[in-house]
């Protein structure tokens, strides 16, 4: 231990000999490392937030795709054929235990107006489950009703960024509305939920029964989507396999046809959006990475001068006993305490500015411990694969001619 | 016997390109514990090279040496090092101390290396009774920049000392002096001597050997002379008539 210690007492005291050198090779060390934990930060932050976004669609959700068909060879994206009817989501609801609530969706872009304002937003149709599916509350007012949805009111209830733009310094709850003309009350307004996956303004939104958007608005029959809720996770697989029966059934689909909908869960999609934000994550770290190994070559370089620099202290220590493996130990002691007071500078450095980019651009940042424990022990290793092969010249030099050297 | 280094027909060749120089051809030479040796030659002799062996830096190509003992031309060089450090002090013409580093430390550096270490404040101990014994105790904490070269060269004899050797070997030691502080380490070589420490020591300075017990010449790598130095010079006497003679020239108060 005491040997450990005055080993290691050796080596700071080299290494503030030459202060300056020191820190100009610590730096290597510290922007490699920092750079690591900065990018992993960054990029597991940009990964919970889709996490958290894709919990934001709900809990146990189903979506029900209209199907992509295929003539001449072209198949057209999901939702391309209307293949979907209401009759299906009611069937969904009414055959499938395992699911709690519907709603079949409408969408499209339209431009609104209330007073002297007016906006180009999304219009969707849902049933009055829709709030329940994607757990968005009310914050002002409230929902519309089923009754509301089988009278086809011209009810809506409208996200922040509607209201705000609309109605600014107004309450919207009781206004009027005109989407393509058509006036609709306003009875709620959405709680925000910010950007979606995609980068989307999921509260540049007004959502108003399917069966006013079918029938008075857009005249058509067939819901794109159908959001289906499961009523537990367990109960996701069961659901969907049942839901697939029951549609292959509906539409007469023969066992040797293709689907005409698809049926795709949360988890399916959640690990799809995540996937990308992995994949950003490694690129960024291996990048980093790079830098990594820049700082450890910059190591090895200056400890082959210090080597060829303390010759002769390295021939004054063998002549009065130091065995090879001494001075071995004690140049990769001085390498491994570069790279790691570098890589713990690094982490600092880097935590630091994985925070700051939270703060000032609004990502949110987040470095779980195990990279820091990796990073750490991953610049130590730096250190020793970098520092060996000038301790070992070291250690393998003569006495006779360190002694000699000039 | 009681022969603390036994060179049995020592020879050493080195191989530079094509052409092999026999730089020791032959050397037998027994030192008993308690002798003071000057080993003398002009350059080319094999002088130093024949004290890379007794000082175990180098092995002989063929031949047995002794060392207290124990047979050290077959050892490998973690073996040699663990020799060095347990029984061999070294003084070099160039001191050879670790710069930026106190003189105490200096001092404690063999005791880095000894495979079972004393603690600490025993380290310290030691090293503070071997530069008492050199007279530089009051200079422990100097580095070597901030010291004479006569001083330097007191370090690091304490240095050679601080492992209790149970040989001191010196490779031209007052080379790089000037003869009064010359003068003064062969005081303290004598002194050691007196304290019953051998010592053998590379010198070409006629002089210089008159103050060992014995000389052994060198030339062309065998030894020509081994003789008793009998006019022997007591650096105790050299030094007060050196200062008698300075004071006469008002060169020393």
């Amino acid at each position: 231990m005491t040997r450990v210690l005055a080993t290691l007492k050796m080596a700071l005291r080299a290494l503030r000999r030459n202060k300056l050198r020191t820190i100009l090779t610590m730096l290597g060390m510290i922007i490699g490392v920092a750079a690591v934990i900065a990018m992993v930060g960054i990029g597991n932050g940009a990964k919970s937030q889709v996490e958290a976004q894709i919990a934001s669609l709900g809990q146990n959700v189903i979506l029900v795709f209209s199907g992509s068909i295929s003539r001449t060879g072209v198949r057209s994206g999901w939702g391309g054929a209307p293949t979907l009817t209401v009759e299906d989501a009611e069937a969904i609801q009414r055959e499938v235990p395992s699911v709690t609530v519907i709603s079949p969706e409408v969408r499209s872009y339209t431009q609104t107006a209330a007073g002297n304002e007016n906006w180009y937003t999304q219009v969707l149709g849902e049933s009055a489950d829709y709030f329940t599916i994607r757990q968005w509350p009310i914050v002002d007012g409230a929902s519309f009703t089923e009754q509301d949805v089988r009278s086809a009111n011209k009810v809506a209830v409208v996200g922040q960024t509607v209201a705000q733009t609309l109605y600014p310094g107004e309450d919207p709850v009781g206004q009027i509305i005109r989407i393509k003309n058509a006036p609709f009350i306003i009875v709620g307004v959405l709680y925000s939920k910010g950007l979606s996956v995609f980068g989307q303004d999921q509260d540049d939104v007004v959502i108003i029964p399917y069966t006013s958007a079918m029938k008075r608005l857009f005249g058509t029959a067939n819901p794109r989507v159908i959001n289906v809720q499961a009523a537990s996770p367990a109960l996701l697989l069961p659901a969907q396999e049942q839901i697939t029966q029951l549609l292959r059934q509906r539409h007469r689909i023969a066992p040797d046809h293709d689907d005409d909908f698809t049926v795709r869960n949360q988890q399916e999609i959640a690990d799809a959006a995540t996937a990308t934000s992995k994949t950003m994550t490694w690129l960024l770290a291996s990048i980093a990475c790079v830098s990594l190994v820049v700082g450890g070559i910059g190591i090895m370089n200056i400890m082959l001068v210090s080597v060829t620099e303390r010759t002769r202290e390295i021939g004054i220590r063998m002549a009065v006993g130091a065995r090879g493996n001494d001075i071995l130990l004690q140049f990769l002691t001085e390498a491994v305490t570069l790279s790691v007071i570098g890589g713990a500078v690094g982490i600092g450095l880097g935590l630091g500015v994985s925070k700051l980019i939270s703060a000032k651009m609004h990502w949110p940042t987040l470095t779980p411990v195990i990279w820091i424990g990796a990073a750490f022990a991953v610049s130590a290793a730096v250190g020793i694969f970098f520092g060996f092969y000038p301790a070992r010249k070291a250690s393998r030099l003569d006495p006779i001619d360190a002694l000699r050297y000039e | 016997m009681n022969a603390v280094i036994d060179l049995r027909e020592i020879h050493k060749t080195y191989h530079t390109g094509d052409v092999d120089v026999h730089a020791v051809r032959g050397v037998s030479l027994g030192i008993q514990k308690g002798e003071f040796v000057a080993i003398m030659g002009a350059s080319g002799s094999g002088k130093s090279t024949l004290m890379n062996i007794i000082g175990c830096l180098d092995r002989p190509t063929q031949g047995h040496y002794l060392l207290d003992g124990t047979d050290v031309s077959e050892l490998d060089r973690d073996e040699l090092a663990d020799i060095r450090n347990q029984k061999i002090g070294f003084v070099f013409q160039g001191f050879n101390l670790l710069s930026r580093t106190s003189a105490l430390e200096n001092v404690e550096l063999p005791m880095l290396y000894v495979q079972r270490r004393p603690h600490g404040r025993e380290q310290r101990e030691m090293s503070l009774r071997a530069l008492e014994i050199v007279g530089l105790a009051d200079r422990a904490d100097h580095h070597p920049n901030q010291l004479s070269g006569g001083q330097q060269q007191r370090v690091a004899i304490a240095r050679a000392l601080v492992n209790q050797p149970a040989l001191l070997l010196a490779d031209e030691p007052t080379g790089n002096l000037d003869s009064q502080t010359s003068i003064e380490i062969m005081g303290v070589f004598q002194k050691l001597n007196e304290s019953g420490i051998t010592i053998v020591m590379v010198t070409h300075e006629l002089d210089i050997a008159h103050y060992t017990k014995r000389m052994v010449v060198m030339r062309d790598g065998r030894i020509v002379s081994d003789t008793l130095v009998e006019k022997r010079l007591k650096a105790q006497d050299e030094l007060a008539a050196l200062r008698e003679a300075q004071q006469a020239v008002q060169l020393a108060p």
